[in-house]
């Protein structure tokens, strides 16, 4: 009995303590300035909020020391078992590296979102992690939580793809003075059916502004573990054929260079498909087939791109007797 | 500005002096004022852009027309290369064969050329693995060319891919590679470690039949080969420029491209930097540094060490690339190897001391055994020299190795038995000549291990002992310190714990205080005496 009493007098003492504070609600909407947000007068116009998605996205501080500590031990320790696992890459023509020094563009096709993860795990030290990404702002910035994944994973700037702006530009030459080396595909999306696409300028436009060399590369196989479209991945054999750099000639403008960058990316993709005297051979003689594929049907570009593969082993199915 | 070797003459306040000891190390006091080291130069400056380089040798080579003007559709061309005795030890990847012949290959390709062989000239070497050749040439040529068989080890006994050109003035038979014979032309990509290495020689043994070499690789030659690191007073030289006017007159069009590369043998990461630092300039972190290694190698075991140190590859830099007709070529890349090499000395020695690193050209990849052991010392850190020997005639030799009892059973099958048969009857070359050669040559089971194996041919030994018979003939005396007795007392040398040791054992044959010079060699350096 004397329980059941006690217990009585700690709930209406609970309940009474409950009514003396006030509900959340009435405690916010009696607030005031300061510690509320002003309000803006009716007559004024409110001044416009600062857009700080998409290509303003200010990726700063991915390139502090604990972003790149982070970042550090997410590419060694999540990005690349996870390449070698879904991936299995076969790196080409790292040795055509050999000489480099200071910054340098990485320019590769695209087909798919591995692309990045493969290419970082790819490159040789000291590149691997002293390298941004320049990555489409309408896609991998338009909200907080993919924009702070990008910049912190892949150390992306945004770049815009739908319009004309410097600012994107003056960012990655900016970084690149500073010693940054830039990973850029300069096809400006994934592939949509396997084939290539036509380069744009932007990778030879920034070569041309900071000096400095540009690294063809051809991944080939990323389009069939998670193409466009795709969103379960499926294990493939990829291959990654580093080309020899390629110098702005004196005067030349970002398109015939643009048009060279392409040219040395198709001559890897030859070279990754047959051997590489085949495809000295047909670049000496300008037959170095484009990545653009046949300009024919749907299903005979489908048809071509299947032929191209490369069978994985040399040695003879059956012994000669 | 890199600095140009000298000779430092030792005295109380010099430091002990590194010795290779194999896969280790040795510091070693030399007596103050009658010793001398006689140091390596640094490293040479390396070519800014080495591709623009091959291309420019390529296109303006010596007296022959530029390489693309060369090439047509319908030839055979040919390109042969060094196989896996060079560079020592091994360079890091791009090897510059590799950059030489993609040059190369790249014109071919401009120009059609379809008919393409690339021929590792190995001569009488064991032929090289996949992973070697790779290495040599670069996964892109080796896979463009190796599945077709259009790139392949030399084969100096088979009888069917071998053409026999003519003979000298001197008797000697010229007979080489057939498909390198009968190529319209045949690119010969070299490296010149040492100034032993192109000229003739690159054909003329490169890519010769045991019946060719034989007229040059004996013990004749190599006693009258004064040193065979200066090729106008080599024996071995003349008779190769001798084959090599037979090989042109027989029509064989041979467009040499010959490279050299600096001294930058251990590169600029500890520890292995420290090999290369003179001993007073060591800092702190050098000296914790090489004790660590001396303290972590003398904890591991022999092989597990073999594996580290023949997994080096060195940072050598390329310092020319020559191309054009073979004489004038290399006498332009003699004069790179001297710049690099040479060091004035002035007079002989009574002892002369050398510390044996843990590679020659015959154990890349293998085991240095007893055989090769004698070869590196008396055949090529003795031979270093222009003018006169560093030691006296009558002097000793003095090397520290651990010359272990031990062989590679793969590489070395004839090395076995040339050591446990011909050398427990005799070590004198001319009677080793006589007695053994032509049972070894001859022999179906070497020949047939060496043509599908990986097996150095069976004469082999026979020459890394004659390499060694000028020095034996000269010398009064060669001791080893810190080998394996057994095997010492059957190369016919004396076995010493210590180089205290062994200076008392040489005192009975150069007398009392006895000058003494210090060989200190890797990296590269070559005596010119006066």
């Amino acid at each position: 009995m004397a329980d059941k009493k006690g217990l009585e007098k700690l709930a209406s003492s609970v309940q009474k303590a409950r009514a003396k504070v006030p509900p959340v609600r009435a405690l916010v909407s009696q607030t005031s300035f300061p510690y509320r947000a002003p309000t803006t007068p009716l007559t004024v116009e409110p001044k416009p909020e600062e857009p700080t998605l998409l290509g303003h996205y200010d990726s700063d501080w991915a390139r502090k020391l604990p972003a790149r500590y982070a970042r550090f031990f997410l590419t060694e320790g999540l990005v690349r078992p996870v390449i070698a696992g879904l991936a299995q890459p076969e790196r080409k023509g790292l040795d055509r590296l050999a000489d480099l020094e200071g910054p340098v563009i990485f320019a590769a096709n695209h087909h798919s979102h591995l692309d990045a993860g493969l290419l970082i795990t790819s490159l040789p030290e000291p590149y691997r992690h002293q390298v941004f990404a320049a990555a489409a702002a309408d896609y991998f910035f338009d909200t907080r939580v993919k924009a702070t994944a990008s910049a912190l994973v892949l150390n992306a700037i945004p770049i815009e793809r739908t319009k004309v702006g410097r600012r994107s530009a003056e960012q990655a030459a900016s970084l690149i003075d500073d010693g940054w080396s830039m990973i850029i595909f300069p096809e400006g999306g994934r592939s949509p059916d396997g084939w290539g696409q036509p380069f744009r300028g932007g990778a030879a436009y920034l070569a041309i502004k900071c000096d400095v060399p540009v690294v063809p590369i051809h991944l080939a196989g990323t389009g069939r573990i998670l193409p466009k479209g795709k969103s379960r991945p499926k294990p493939q054999r990829t291959v990654v054929t580093f080309g020899t750099p390629l110098r702005p000639a004196e005067g030349e403008r970002s398109q015939p260079f643009s048009d060279r960058i392409e040219a040395a990316v198709a001559a890897l993709a030859d070279e990754a498909t047959t051997d590489w005297y085949s495809a000295r051979r047909r670049a000496a003689a300008g037959e170095t087939p484009t990545l653009a594929g046949p300009e024919t049907g749907a299903w005979r570009r489908n048809w071509a791109l299947t032929a191209n593969r490369k069978t994985s082993s040399t040695t003879k199915r059956w012994p000669e007797l | 500005m890199p600095r140009p070797g000298f000779v430092l003459d030792v005295d109380k306040s010099t430091p002990p002096i590194l010795f290779h000891h194999g896969e280790g190390f040795r510091l070693e006091k030399l007596p103050a004022d009658r010793s001398r080291v006689i140091y390596p130069g640094e490293p040479l400056d390396a070519l800014d852009d080495v591709e623009a380089e091959i291309q420019a040798a390529l296109l303006n080579p010596l007296e022959m027309d530029p390489l693309p003007e060369l090439l047509n559709p319908g030839m055979k061309l040919t390109i042969a290369f060094d196989d896996v005795s060079l560079p020592l030890p091994p360079m890091k990847r791009p090897d510059i064969r590799q950059r030489v012949i993609e040059a190369v290959l790249d014109m071919a390709a401009a120009a059609g050329v379809d008919d393409v062989h690339l021929i590792a000239a190995l001569a009488l070497h064991r032929r090289m693995t996949e992973d070697e050749l790779r290495h040599a040439v670069g996964d892109r040529v080796y896979d463009a060319f190796a599945p077709q068989g259009a790139l392949y080890n030399h084969d100096a006994e088979d009888p069917d891919n071998l053409a026999y050109l003519g003979e000298t003035k001197h008797g000697e038979e010229v007979e080489i590679n057939k498909r390198a014979a009968e190529s319209d032309l045949l690119v010969y990509v070299n490296i010149n470690i040492v100034s032993m290495d192109g000229g003739h020689k690159s054909t003329a043994t490169g890519l010769a039949s045991y019946r060719a070499i034989k007229h040059h690789h004996n013990v004749h030659t190599m006693e009258h080969s004064k040193s065979f690191m200066d090729r106008h007073n080599s024996e071995l030289h003349h008779s190769n420029w001798r084959m090599g006017k037979v090989i042109a007159d027989a029509g064989v069009k041979v467009f040499q491209i010959e490279t050299t590369i600096n001294n930058d043998t251990f590169g600029d990461a500890l520890p292995m930097s420290v090999l290369a630092k003179r001993e007073w300039e060591w800092t702190a972190k050098d000296r914790v540094s090489f004790i660590g290694m001396q303290q972590g190698l003398k904890r591991i075991s022999g092989s597990t060490r073999r594996k580290i140190f023949q997994a080096h590859r060195a940072p050598y830099g390329v310092t020319s690339v020559t191309a054009g007709a073979i004489e004038p070529v290399h006498e332009r890349t003699l004069q790179h190897c001297f710049d690099q090499h040479l060091v004035e000395v002035e007079g002989q020695t009574d002892i002369l001391t050398m510390g044996l690193p843990y590679i020659c050209p015959y154990n890349v990849n293998s085991i240095m055994n007893p055989i090769l052991v004698m070869c590196l010392g008396l055949g090529y850190f003795f031979n270093m020299y222009r003018g006169k020997p560093l030691v006296r005639e009558g002097g000793v030799l003095i090397m520290t190795h651990p010359t272990p009892w031990e062989f590679h059973p793969v590489h070395h099958p004839s090395y076995i038995d040339f050591f446990e048969q011909v050398l427990a009857d005799t070590t004198d070359p001319k009677e080793i000549e006589q007695k053994w050669e032509k049972q070894f040559a001859e022999d179906e089971w070497y020949r047939h291990l060496y043509r599908t194996s990986y097996a150095y041919h069976g004469v082999h030994p026979f020459y890394m002992w004659y390499w060694g018979s000028h020095a034996l003939k000269h010398l009064g005396r060669v001791i080893i310190v810190g080998g394996d007795k057994r095997a010492v007392h059957r190369l016919g040398f004396k076995a010493a714990s210590t180089l205290n040791d062994a200076f008392e054992m040489a005192e009975d044959v150069v007398g009392r205080h006895p000058t003494i010079t210090h060989l200190k060699n890797p990296p590269i350096v070559m005596a010119d005496v006066k």
